[in-house]
């Protein structure tokens, strides 16, 4: 630990794709050479100045971006402590962070000369970043998504085929997100000549946490460029607390802010129930130990044989066993701290947030938000608070509506709330 | 020398290609899976690929993605996998066992355990899918240093500039995929697989067996004609998952060994 502390904590990962012990290549020998014509692509692109032109021009004008930062002044007298700033990415075209990786990525397919796009998908998100970008460029896309998920997320669904994507429901495994992660592996070992694979978190197999993470650091990069605005030249949070499910949009807001000791960093896990023996949550850092899955080493829930077990979470876009192998790294050597929230506590959340800013929060951000609405009481008045509004929750609001006790077909609108 | 070494050397002697039967551990229980494996030698099974079952197999098809399921949900683990070897063992000195899987349940045990523990069962070689040369520090080496055979896997995607990479480690044998894909999907074209094999060959002087998208005698015949020998997996899985009785699955598999034999 010592010699990454005299090192810069942004230098990773190694030529092997290694944070530490984390990260890697644990593909298949058909993957491999795909992996590493990747890795070549992605170094000349993230040199190349026209692609990064490219990334700005429709950040800016596809996207909308930069997203504000925006001073939450009533949530913050009401919590009577830190200066709580939210980080808008809900308000990027498609209502999350997810487009900022999946634009990348599809440039870097168009340069490699693929004319067909596969992604996983849990809550859809991803799915229908990835789809819309696919229909912008005209390129085919398939979308595997849990038959589970592919019930509850409902106009998700919708919403890709109109775009013009394939979904594919998946009954394989237990027909959740990891195993809508292994049928996209499947089909990218089947389909190596024509097809790119496009990961929608900082997770699998090198180059991808990396990549993800550099495509997703633009939300870190506009905070710092913000903050000054309202905090003066110079001013660097004091803390940043994102949500995190296999962790892109922590990474993205955490990144550029790794090598400024004083900012405190803060991962929120899905709890779910409750992090006990249960296994009632998907808190992979602080409920499971490290294996190897989907590419990577990283900590992971699994049972006493190795087995990977299924996470839980009222959070479909949390719903994941593991996570990124560098935030497994960023737990180990203690430059972040990662803590759970459980779905009552996030559900508590999201309807402060409703209340009080007149913003709804995704489920995956209102975890975030619950451990802000924990801490903030304690800190300082002058305590600089970022927290990364990830995704918006118009996709989340009959789930909400059912743990509320709701009812949504009634017109008469009878409220239980 | 190896059990594997010793049986390709036999079946040199005797001028025969190689007939390897994939079958996976505790499908659908300990105890029926036990009786299918004891049964392969005599059905002329050379080399038994053991699979140990893993909740994620990436690259796997539906057939032997489900035979892991229900070995899971009988209870099969690391442990009992190896129980099965060590009594397997009991009645055959020479037949080499293989044990196909993927990395995770070796990890979680301890790579240096699980070598000790599995060269006292009695196993004599790895196929370990989802470990490319680049983890070769993980288990490939441990392994050759413990004595196992590290079986690697060459594919129709590594090119001749990779090829000796790929084989730098290997020992056993090596297994050619005949498709890109996964287990149990295409079907595997001896036109194909011929040259693929001859460009292998030139670059080692270590047995070529293909495997993926091999279901009958007939295909058995025509892929082990063009290499040392031939692998079937999930046709075999398919008829226990039917429900057959053990000793007509080991009818369908003398079937298959004939054909391979006849190459």
């Amino acid at each position: 630990m010592a010699n990454d502390l005299f090192n810069s904590f942004m230098s990773g990962p190694d030529e092997r794709g290694r944070f530490g012990k984390f990260g890697g290549r644990f593909v298949s020998e058909t993957l491999m050479p795909l992996i590493l014509e990747l890795e070549a692509e992605y170094d000349r692109a993230k040199t190349d100045p026209e692609f990064w032109a490219e990334m700005e021009h429709l950040w800016k004008h596809y996207v909308g971006r930069p997203s504000p930062l925006y001073f939450a002044q009533r949530m913050t007298e009401a919590l009577g402590g830190a200066k709580i700033y939210l980080k808008r990415d809900e308000l990027n075209h498609t209502g999350a962070h997810k487009i900022n990786n999946v634009l990348g990525q599809i440039i870097l397919a168009r340069r490699m000369g693929k004319s067909r796009i596969i992604a996983e998908t849990g809550a859809g998100q991803h799915g229908v970043a990835t789809a819309t970008v696919c229909a912008k460029f005209g390129l085919q896309c398939v979308v595997y998504m849990g038959a589970h998920d592919v019930e509850r997320q409902a106009p998700n669904v919708f919403r890709m085929r109109l775009l013009g994507a394939e979904v594919v429901p998946v009954t394989s495994g237990r027909g959740t997100l990891k195993d809508a992660m292994n049928d996209a592996l499947r089909d990218w070992v089947t389909n190596v000549r024509d097809t790119f694979y496009c990961i929608g978190t900082v997770a699998g197999p090198h180059p991808y946490p990396a990549m993800v993470r550099d495509f997703q650091s633009i939300i870190g990069k506009e905070v710092r460029d913000q903050l000054p605005e309202f905090e003066g030249d110079g001013a660097l949070p004091d803390t940043l607390v994102a949500a995190i499910g296999g962790g892109s949009n922590a990474m993205g807001l955490f990144y550029p802010f790794l090598d400024d000791t004083t900012v405190n960093i803060i991962g929120v896990e899905a709890g779910g129930k409750g992090v006990d023996d249960s296994m009632q949550h998907c808190a992979s850092l602080t409920g499971g130990r490290p294996g190897v899955l989907h590419g990577n080493r990283t900590y992971l829930l699994q049972d006493e044989d190795g087995q990977i077990l299924e996470g839980f979470s009222i959070s479909a876009g949390l719903d994941y066993p593991g996570i990124g192998p560098e935030h497994s790294w960023l737990h180990d050597t203690g430059r972040a701290q990662y803590v759970s929230i459980t779905d009552k506590e996030a559900l508590e959340a999201f309807q402060f947030c409703c209340a009080q800013e007149g913003i709804i929060p995704a489920l995956e951000p209102s975890h975030a938000l619950a451990h802000v609405m924990k801490i903030a009481p304690t800190l300082p008045r002058d305590h600089v608070l970022v927290m990364n509004m990830c995704g918006r929750g118009d996709k989340d609001i009959y789930t909400v509506a059912r743990h509320l006790g709701f009812d949504m077909a009634d017109t008469e609108g009878r409220d239980a709330i | 020398m190896s059990r594997i070494d010793a049986k390709f050397a036999e079946l040199r002697t005797e001028g025969k290609k190689a007939f390897v039967a994939y079958v996976m551990a505790g499908d659908p229980d300990y105890a029926t899976s036990l009786d299918l494996v004891k049964g392969l030698p005599g059905a002329g099974v050379d080399i038994i690929e053991l699979g140990l079952p893993f909740t994620d197999p990436m690259a796997d098809g539906p057939t032997i993605q489900r035979a892991g399921q229900r070995a899971l949900e009988g209870g099969m683990t690391l442990q009992k996998t190896l129980d099965l070897v060590t009594e397997f063992r009991k009645d055959d000195a020479t037949t080499p066992i293989v044990l196909m899987g993927y990395y995770n349940p070796i990890y979680n045990r301890g790579v240096e355990r699980f070598l000790d523990d599995a060269k006292t069962a009695g196993i004599d070689g790895l196929i370990v899918v989802d470990l490319p040369p680049e983890e070769d520090e993980e288990l490939c080496i441990p392994a050759q240093k413990a004595g196992l055979n590290f079986i690697r896997l060459a594919t129709p995607t590594t090119d001749d500039k990779r090829l000796p990479k790929v084989l730098e480690n290997t020992s056993g044998f090596v297994y050619y995929v005949s498709i890109t894909g996964i287990t149990g999907a295409a079907a595997a074209d001896a036109g194909d697989v011929g040259p693929e094999v001859t460009r292998i060959k030139a670059q080692t002087d270590l047995p070529v067996i293909v495997g993926f998208g091999i279901r009958t005698p007939q295909s058995a015949q025509a892929i082990a004609a063009v290499a040392d020998g031939c692998v079937v997996g999930s046709a075999i899985v398919a008829e226990m998952a039917a429900g057959k009785p053990v000793e007509e699955v080991t009818a369908f598999v003398r079937s298959l060994a004939a054909g391979a034999h006849r190459a």
